[in-house]
């Protein structure tokens, strides 16, 4: 998916461009990018890293260059080791698991009601991406008042009766995994448009000479054609998913009665409570597992494309 | 007979378009809730079951926007002292009998979302012009692995960064400033930047700064006066994505300030215990902070699947 194949064209004026010796332009250009992004993202990770083997706490006041102890990778054992962590690890996956299905499903399908073509597609197709581009934690807000069983519109518009969809611990983690679903379900309906429309209309012509039934059509032709960049999407909203913050913190806040999502947990640990390595050691495992599953995503993604 | 199919066709047509347009009315809805919401006068807000008709009132973005302090019980103004309320004034006292102090905490955290926005906006498009156009244009060595590097400190998730750059904001002095938040949403909109106007730059063709260059330009010369107007759509384009993305962080700035530099969502849902639940307030609040992000996002619409997938797919 990152890997662009390089176009000849451009790989023969680059070549020509280099025996002009600019180098000292390119350092200029492309320099003062890299050093941000080194100082902000690649520094913090290393020291990261080091404060996840450390018992080390932000409330300690260390003096500068005074170092805290090493500890080793007690803190890793002491995170596997708690049945409570592995609680949180599962909802988290299962958050993930309903929330992406859900907006995988209902995203495809939405894209191809939408391929049908009529008056007023592009303004309804614009109305329905409106929920991508808002603050998550102010949708989170906003679904708090829709919720409110006392006087949001949620319950009374489904006819349900006064069912508390915000601080019920059996109901919130699904009250969540709706306004996910609610919000970037126009995400894959948006990628999933991309890919439809680009089928070539000959395909469906020649199956239709066939006689082919739609099934069969939607079988061979179009699921096959738009499976990369449905798992594109994939990738996105898993990685999107798991580190879910801000909206929960939106809905539920982060109380006792919020559900137990590893990144608020991550949060309160490290800012609450102000365990510093133990948060750092948590925060790495979750990158683990990110990498993890988007790799084997990756994989699958490159055997389609092949 | 193919009257027949051609019937039967237009009836599952039309039944498709009823079938999308309900599901954009549902989809709408929690949206529409909030709009109503926030024009519902105070006395309504509680009601249950809601009312469908009723008299708006711009009574709650008034409270959004003001200090108010409570009357006290039984006290009533003379209609001297109302004659002398303005506009404002007398639709909060109508309403909720409070007496408007002085403006509120909101133009301020507004002001602070722009600032920040903005300025991490300007810096991120500066260098990720000129970066991208050096990917773009010049034989980088290793450049591909640069270039992934790029994009995965964007895909890091920013849990495992919080605490060391929190640490490092505190020793640095940058905590609550709008400095620091201007450099964080830089350092992690640009290689967003760099990812998408590479693949508008690389569109351009290179001829024409060969012949400008061959004309005499210098390679500064033949970049602001060639690439430049000729991205411009889609610099345009990237700048709005960073600048949404800047205006709905949150994570960050929910740490990172607390008051000087405190940004619209770090601030407004915790504003639910202070307005004593004004939920109406708080809807209000909710449409003024999505309003750009709304307007921006159908200005943008064409260029948004290239956005969100940083330029890996181009429409």
């Amino acid at each position: 998916m990152f890997k662009r194949s390089k176009d000849n064209k451009i790989e023969r004026n680059q070549i020509s461009y280099h025996s002009m010796r600019d180098t000292s332009l390119i350092r200029l250009f492309i320099l003062p990018t890299i050093i941000l992004l080194v100082v902000i993202n690649v520094f913090p990770l290393f020291w990261s890293l080091i404060l996840s083997f450390s018992n080390y706490s932000a409330k300690m006041l260390t003096q500068w260059g005074e170092n805290p102890e090493m500890i080793g990778g007690v803190n890793y054992s002491r995170i596997l080791a708690d049945p409570d962590m592995w609680n949180k690890f599962i909802t988290t996956a299962k958050y993930v698991l309903l929330s992406v299905g859900g907006e995988m499903i209902l995203g495809f399908g939405l894209a191809l009601l939408i391929q049908l073509k009529f008056k007023g597609r592009e303004f309804i197709t614009t109305l329905l991406i409106l929920p991508m581009t808002m603050s998550p934690v102010i949708v989170g807000l906003m679904w708090r008042l829709f919720y409110n069983p006392n006087w949001g519109m949620f319950n009374y518009l489904l006819g349900l009766g006064r069912i508390d969809w915000i601080s019920d611990p059996s109901r919130n983690l699904y009250s969540i995994v709706i306004v996910d679903i609610w919000m970037w379900t126009p995400f894959v309906m948006l990628l999933s448009i991309a890919g439809l429309s680009a089928i070539p209309q000959y395909l469906y012509e020649a199956a239709e000479i066939d006689r082919a039934s739609w099934w069969s059509k939607f079988r061979r032709i179009t699921l096959p054609i738009v499976y990369p960049i449905l798992l594109v999407a994939l990738i996105f909203r898993t990685m999107e998913a798991f580190k879910i913050f801000d909206l929960p913190m939106g809905i539920t806040g982060r109380g006792a009665m919020a559900p137990p999502l590893i990144a608020m947990h991550l949060y309160n640990i490290s800012f609450v409570t102000w365990k510093t390595s133990y948060g750092s050691a948590i925060g790495y495992i979750i990158l683990i597992v990110i990498i993890a599953i988007t790799s084997i995503f990756i994989k699958y993604l490159n055997k389609a494309k092949q | 007979m193919a009257e027949i199919v051609r019937k039967k066709k237009n009836i599952t047509r039309y039944f498709v378009i009823f079938i999308i347009i309900v599901i954009t009315i549902i989809y709408l809805m929690p949206f529409l809730y909030i709009i109503y919401t926030s024009f519902r006068p105070w006395t309504d807000i509680l009601e249950y079951p809601p009312k469908i008709v009723f008299k708006p009132s711009i009574g709650s973005y008034i409270r959004i926007f003001t200090s108010r302090t409570v009357y006290p019980p039984g006290e009533k103004l003379t209609e001297e002292e109302m004659a002398n309320l303005s506009w404002y004034e007398r639709i909060v006292y109508n309403e909720t009998n409070e007496e408007v102090i002085r403006i509120g905490d909101l133009p301020r955290r507004y002001l602070n979302s722009i600032i920040i926005g903005v300025a991490s906006t300007a810096i991120t498009i500066i260098l990720g012009t000129i970066c991208a156009y050096g990917f773009s244009r010049f034989k980088v060595r290793g450049k591909d692995d640069l270039l992934f590097f790029i994009l995965s400190t964007r895909m890091l998730p920013p849990v495992v960064v919080v605490i060391p750059v929190f640490l490092m904001f505190r020793f640095l002095g940058l905590t609550d400033t709008h400095i620091g938040l201007i450099i964080l949403y830089t350092a992690f909109n640009v290689s967003f930047a760099v990812w998408v106007l590479k693949g508008f730059i690389d569109e351009i063709p290179i001829e024409y700064e060969e012949a400008a260059m061959v004309d005499g330009y210098t390679r500064f010369q033949a970049f602001r006066m060639i690439v430049i107007p000729q991205a411009a759509t889609g610099i345009a384009a990237t700048a709005v994505f960073c600048f949404i993305f800047a205006w709905n962080e949150y994570a960050f700035a929910f740490l990172l300030s607390r008051k000087i530099a405190q940004t619209v969502p770090a601030w407004l849902p915790y504003q639910m215990g202070v307005l004593g639940y004004d939920w109406g307030a708080a809807a209000a609040g909710t449409i003024l902070f999505l309003l750009p992000a709304l307007i921006f996002t159908i200005i943008l619409r064409k260029h948004l699947v290239r956005g969100i997938t940083f330029g890996a797919i181009r429409k």
